[in-house]
């Protein structure tokens, strides 16, 4: 059974990457209805492949598997192999992300149709998933980081997609730098991980961490930090520019500069995701760093709710769901640092489902624009569009967290979780999220109104043209929506009450943090649940956000327009972001690109080149011009020298001086 | 039935005799008969590489493949050749590069083709020389006679400022060895002989060892080029034919990493750990400042080298860290991670910028002017898909992508570095970020955006000749970075005793010695 498992392992992994080599090697001879053909039924044997390992794994509780299939580098002691591991988190993940990108891969065809660009894209998409999945199914760091580092390329390709627009280049230049920033905390956590723990093995590292708990490492002469903090707050960095958590989330609105479905699959779904993962799976060094814990609640809780706002005044579409996925993003993070892993997973399924939906009935909408993103160029679509509106109207609804929708069991959880955490920065998280309860219906439902409802705002010759696209585009919606709606139920009784819960075994919590198990002992079933929102806070405020933005967007226009010119300022601070681009432009883009001149104009061409090179070039010219009016020619000047000379050394040697 | 032939005799002189009939076929009058000849001597000469290969023992750190002919009987000098580990592989390395830039050649020369192609014939063999030398003075022969190939190459076939650029780069690396020369003449009063194997392990006195290793480390370190000795490096690169950068780049700038691990590191020992604290601030700097540097250059060819600069950092860091880490830890584990990891930067640097300066040639070759400047294009891939794909990937090998070559190197040294300090780790990773920097924002600039002029516009995709030298280099690319094992194998006992010798006595007794021996 292992052995078959390992082999369906590898199988999943590899069949995405014969896709993308297919696409991308041969793509132009095989024209664009075999690419698609053949990449589309590779990835679909690969979900079908990962669904047989979830069975196994989850439902029928095999036992983890760790399989090395190759030593990647034996260096001395130090072995880095190439491995995977497939346990209950590494198995449900693969799924979500198969499934997702199986769809994204559908919804393409249609998307991407008459693109000169569409076998590149597909080669692309099918090397993303190969890297997602290296990335969740890696049994240990480096592996782990080859994916990391994966779909960070993959994904600055496909920002840059369309390479002839200059936004594109730019969106897609900072996406990759702002990630590589977080990668130096990566790969030196990494460094420390080897140092402390001799291994990059997970299996290795966990059976060492409480062995080590006094370990210290020492920065200054004066200053030691604890090793297993130390290696926490790297990772986390690492985790913070790949899951957009504030301040390094500035390169994920301007990913939006990609072809939609990439927005869906990489910035919403799978990618962004992967430090949530990365810090769930490696949860048992987390445990015993609680200043990291709180770090994150706090940084989780500010993504949560102040990226929320900024999504409130954007009129692009796919911006509006940018900021919506930081957001949601910074609840799963919140999730994290109150010790509630498998809540952080859980919202990180459903999320994937109704952000990927969310998205990918955006693009159905940008299609039948005629790639128009601007919603105040939109209104009143809900009309030409009902497949397209009924199924953004189910994710928005779960993205409010509206019972029985499945956003609702995984924020609730998450918002309970952090109310009953004993954590330093609970409590601020808890009223970040609270308030972010009320900030996200607020700005997808006046998404939701000003694109479907309201009087429509185009011009005629685009509303004549208006209508749903071909099967390939509203298919993939329906069974994204279909997941949407039941993911909560299905799932919510897996992660509070059964045992062992959906992670199980493959996260580790101290007993002190433990809120999930309180949790679970309150849990009244999944029907109940829902019906006991009306008790909580989160539901009214929910409700009171979405009466905001149809008051404010749909019923009374104007009172939208009377807020921009009443809090202007406040308007202003939004529609800057609160500053974060400019001062990333103008201190650190500008300031690196000075000092760069400052070292190469002044010290490298100037002092050494000018001074010291050219310098000492010009001085032995200078010293052979000067010396050469000694050789005047004449005997009797030589002859003076001489006498002169010897004077000198008569006196030297008889006085001794 | 290979393993009966002097193999690297014929890898050494195959070159110059190849070299000496390119020439008989005189100026332009045969000029295909000179690329047949230039091809098929670098050809047969890499595939000689291949029953070197199979037939190395990695389990001994002998020298093998081993010649020894008594030469000038006065001195003691003999012609002494033979490889270890880290030689095998620069040899291997050196004849791969031949192969890339005589192809290369026949493309991108079009005049006095035969001069061309025979200056790096013979620049070829005498790198091979120098790698395979086990004989001080004939180490030092090739040295220098590698410098007039180089000189001509840049003087002859070079662009606009090709006498400042050749001047330059002639005194610089000249005045540096001149003194490597008085080291070795010293050493050879002290024992007798010529021989490297005999200057190891001389247990020499502090002051003594200071100032061979100050001479050492002057050659050495400007061919690398450390800071503040590198300004020659722009300037050669960027007048050089293509060729000349490529091979300057792949190969010369290793000579340096290797004299510090065949010269300074195991006759020096006491003095490298006394100045390792040194060389370590030259080796950040030369990631960080030189990084910083590379971003804001306008010329291509001069900001692929200073991250040539840049990378070669990486590999002189790793070197003298080693001394820390095992005062620090008292295992050679860590430190023999960073050697492996220095060699393999090196194969890694030269694949990769190999292939940007082969491919900044091949663009300048399209623009009417030659132009080098980054301003002058934009959009290139519009024009030519192919080539611009595989940019990326050499780019992206530049940036130091897992899965590339150029993330071996970088993260084993990375991990090493840690174990020294924390600070050393963080200003060597900032290369991670800088890297990125320059490299992505060149490429962005250089191919992406719309086609940007008529003379980009008029740009064909990659002939078959370049296609051929760039899937050499994709391979080799790959390789390396999915799968470096056996590279490491092939090191493994070398480094294991060349870190042995490299410590002063008293160090060394702290270590458990059998680990790799």
């Amino acid at each position: 059974m292992e052995n078959v498992l390992s082999q369906v392992a590898l199988m999943i992994v590899l069949l995405p990457l014969a896709g993308a080599l297919i696409a991308g090697l041969l793509g132009k001879r095989l024209g664009t209805v075999l690419a698609h053909r053949i990449v589309v039924g590779l990835i679909g044997i690969a979900f079908f492949l990962s669904c047989y390992q979830f069975q196994q794994i989850v439902l029928s509780g095999q036992p983890a598997v760790d399989h090395v299939y190759y030593t990647w580098a034996n260096a001395g002691v130090m072995n880095f192999h190439v491995g995977f591991l497939v346990d209950r988190l590494s198995a449900s993940m693969c799924m979500v992300v198969l499934f997702v990108s199986f769809m994204v891969h559908i919804y393409t065809i249609g998307y991407m149709a008459g693109d000169p660009g569409y076998q590149r894209f597909f080669s692309y998409v099918a090397l993303f998933t190969f890297s997602m999945l290296v990335l969740v199914l890696a049994d240990n760091l480096l592996l782990l980081f080859f994916g990391w580092e994966g779909v960070g390329v993959v994904s600055y390709l496909l920002i840059g997609f369309w390479f002839q627009r200059e936004a594109a280049n730019f969106g897609s230049l900072k996406a990759f730098l702002v990630n590589r920033l977080g990668d130096i905390g990566f790969i030196l956590g990494i460094a420390v991980v080897l140092l402390v723990f001799g291994s990059l093995n997970y299996h290795d590292i966990f059976r060492q961490v409480p062995a080590n708990l006094d370990r210290v490492i020492a920065l200054t002469p004066h200053f030691s930090a604890s090793a297993i903090t130390m290696i926490a707050m790297l990772l986390f960095i690492g985790a913070m520019a790949k899951s957009a958590q504030v301040p390094l989330h500035v390169w994920l609105p301007e990913s939006m500069e990609g072809p939609t479905p990439i927005s869906a699959l990489i910035h919403a779904a799978t990618m962004v995701t992967a430090g949530i993962y990365m810090v769930a799976r490696m949860s048992p060094i987390f445990e015993y760093a609680p200043a990291i814990l709180s770090f994150i609640l706090i940084m989780g809780g500010t993504t949560a709710f102040f990226t929320g706002l900024l999504a409130v005044v954007q009129t692009d579409i796919k911006r509006v769901i940018a900021y919506s996925t930081l957001s949601q993003l910074g609840y799963m993070a919140v999730a994290l640092g109150a010790s509630a892993y498998d809540a952080a997973i859980f919202h990180l399924i459903t999320h994937a489902f109704f952000k990927a939906l969310l998205f990918l009935a955006a693009g159905s909408v940008i299609i039948a624009m005629h790639h128009e993103q601007d919603m105040r160029k939109m209104g009143g679509l809900a009309r030409y569009l009902p497949i397209t509106y009924m199924t953004f109207m189910i994710g928005t609804l779960a993205l409010c967290a509206i019972p029985p929708f499945a956003g609702f069991y995984s924020k609730d959880t998450i918002i309970e979780a952090v109310h009953l955490s004993q954590m330093t920065g609970a409590g601020y998280a808890y009223w970040c999220v609270l308030l972010g309860a009320f900030v996200t219906p607020l700005y997808s439902f006046r998404a939701l109104f000003m694109t479907f409802h309201t009087k429509p705002r185009m011009d005629e010759a685009t509303k004549s043209h208006i209508h749903e696209a071909s099967w390939v585009v509203w298919v993939p919606l329906v069974l994204l929506a279909i997941p949407s709606v039941c993911a909560g139920q299905m799932l919510i009784y897996r992660i509070l009450y059964a045992h062992p819960t959906l992670l199980g075994d493959s996260i580790f919590i101290l007993p002190a943090h433990d809120v999930m198990t309180q949790l679970g002992e309150e849990f009244p079933g999944a029907v109940m649940m829902a019906l006991e929102a009306g008790m909580s806070p989160t539901l009214w405020l929910a409700i009171a956000g979405i009466a905001t933005a149809w008051l404010c967007t749909a019923y009374r226009p104007q009172l939208s327009t009377w807020f921009t010119h009443r809090f202007s300022l406040l308007y202003n601070i939004l529609l800057r972001k609160f500053g974060f681009d400019d001062f990333n432009q103008i201190v650190l883009v500008r300031g690196t690109q000075d000092t760069g001149y400052l070292f190469y104009d002044v010290s490298d061409v100037k002092l050494i080149d000018g001074v010291c090179v050219n310098g000492s070039g010009l001085f032995v010219r200078w010293v052979a011009k000067t010396i050469r009016y000694v050789q005047t020619g004449y005997i009797y000047h030589y002859a003076l020298a001489m006498v002169l000379g010897m004077t000198a050394f008569l006196v030297y040697f008889m006085w001794g001086l | 039935m290979f393993e009966q032939l002097p193999l690297l005799t014929i890898s050494i002189w195959l070159p110059f005799l190849g070299g000496i009939l390119v020439l008989c076929t005189g100026g332009d009058r045969h000029a295909n008969a000179a690329r047949v000849i230039a091809v098929t001597v670098t050809a047969v000469n890499l595939l000689l590489c291949i029953p070197m290969l199979m037939a190395f023992d990695t389990g001994s750190y002998d020298m093998q493949f081993a010649e020894d002919y008594l030469w000038i009987t006065a001195y003691q000098i003999h012609y002494a050749i033979g490889v270890d580990g880290i030689s095998l592989l620069m040899v291997v390395l050196t004849n791969f590069t031949g192969l890339l830039v005589v192809v290369a050649g026949c493309h991108f020369i079009k005049k006095r083709i035969a001069q061309y192609m025979a200056a790096f014939l013979i620049l070829q063999g005498m790198i091979v020389g120098v790698f395979c030398a086990m004989d001080a003075i004939l180490f030092y022969v090739f040295w220098e006679g590698m410098l007039i190939p180089m000189y001509l190459s840049i003087g002859m076939w070079g662009s606009s400022n090709r006498s400042y650029a050749s001047i330059k780069f002639f005194l610089f690396t000249f005045l540096g060895s001149i003194l490597m020369l008085v080291a070795l003449l010293y050493l050879y009063n002290l024992t007798g002989s010529f021989m490297i194997q005999n200057f190891y392990g001389l247990q020499l006195g502090l002051s003594t060892q200071i100032w061979l290793f100050i001479a050492f480390v002057l050659a050495f370190a400007v061919k690398v080029p450390m800071w503040p000795l590198h300004t020659w490096l722009p300037d050669a690169h960027t007048e050089a034919p293509a060729g000349g950068s490529v091979v300057l780049a792949a190969l010369m700038l290793k000579l340096g990493v290797y004299g510090f691990l065949r010269f300074s590191m195991p006759i020096t020992p006491l003095a490298c750990e006394k100045l390792a604290w040194l060389m370590i601030v030259l080796s950040l700097i030369a990631v960080v400042y030189i990084g910083l540097i590379a971003i804001v250059q306008t010329d291509m060819k001069k900001l692929i080298a200073y991250s040539s600069i840049a990378h070669m950092g990486f590999a002189t860091l790793a070197c003298f860290i080693v001394y820390q880490i095992v005062i620090d830890s008292h295992s050679l584990q860590y430190a023999y991670l960073g050697l492996e990891g220095a060699v393999i930067q090196m194969i890694a640097h030269a694949f990769g910028s190999g292939a940007m300066f082969l491919g900044v040639g091949m663009l300048a070759d399209r623009m009417y002017n030659h132009s080098r400047l980054i301003k002058d294009y934009g959009g290139v891939a519009n024009t030519m898909p192919v080539f611009a794909a595989f940019f990326m990937l050499f780019a992206m090998s530049n940036v130091g992508l897992p899965g590339t070559a150029g993330f071996v190197g970088e993260f084993m040294i990375i991990m090493s570095a840690l174990q020294t300090h924390f600070f050393v780790a963080l200003f060597a990773a900032m290369t991670l970020i800088l890297s990125a920097s320059y490299t992505l924002w060149m490429y962005k600039r250089v191919f992406f955006g719309p086609v940007t002029n008529e003379n980009v516009a008029g740009f064909k995709d990659m002939t078959y000749l370049e296609t051929f030298n760039y899937v050499l280099l994709a391979a080799g690319v790959f390789y390396v970075g999915l799968y470096p094992d056996p590279l490491i194998k092939i090191l493994r006992v070398t480094l294991g005793h060349l870190l042995l010798q490299s410590l002063p006595p008293d160090l060394a007794m702290t270590v458990p010695t059998t680990t790799y021996l």
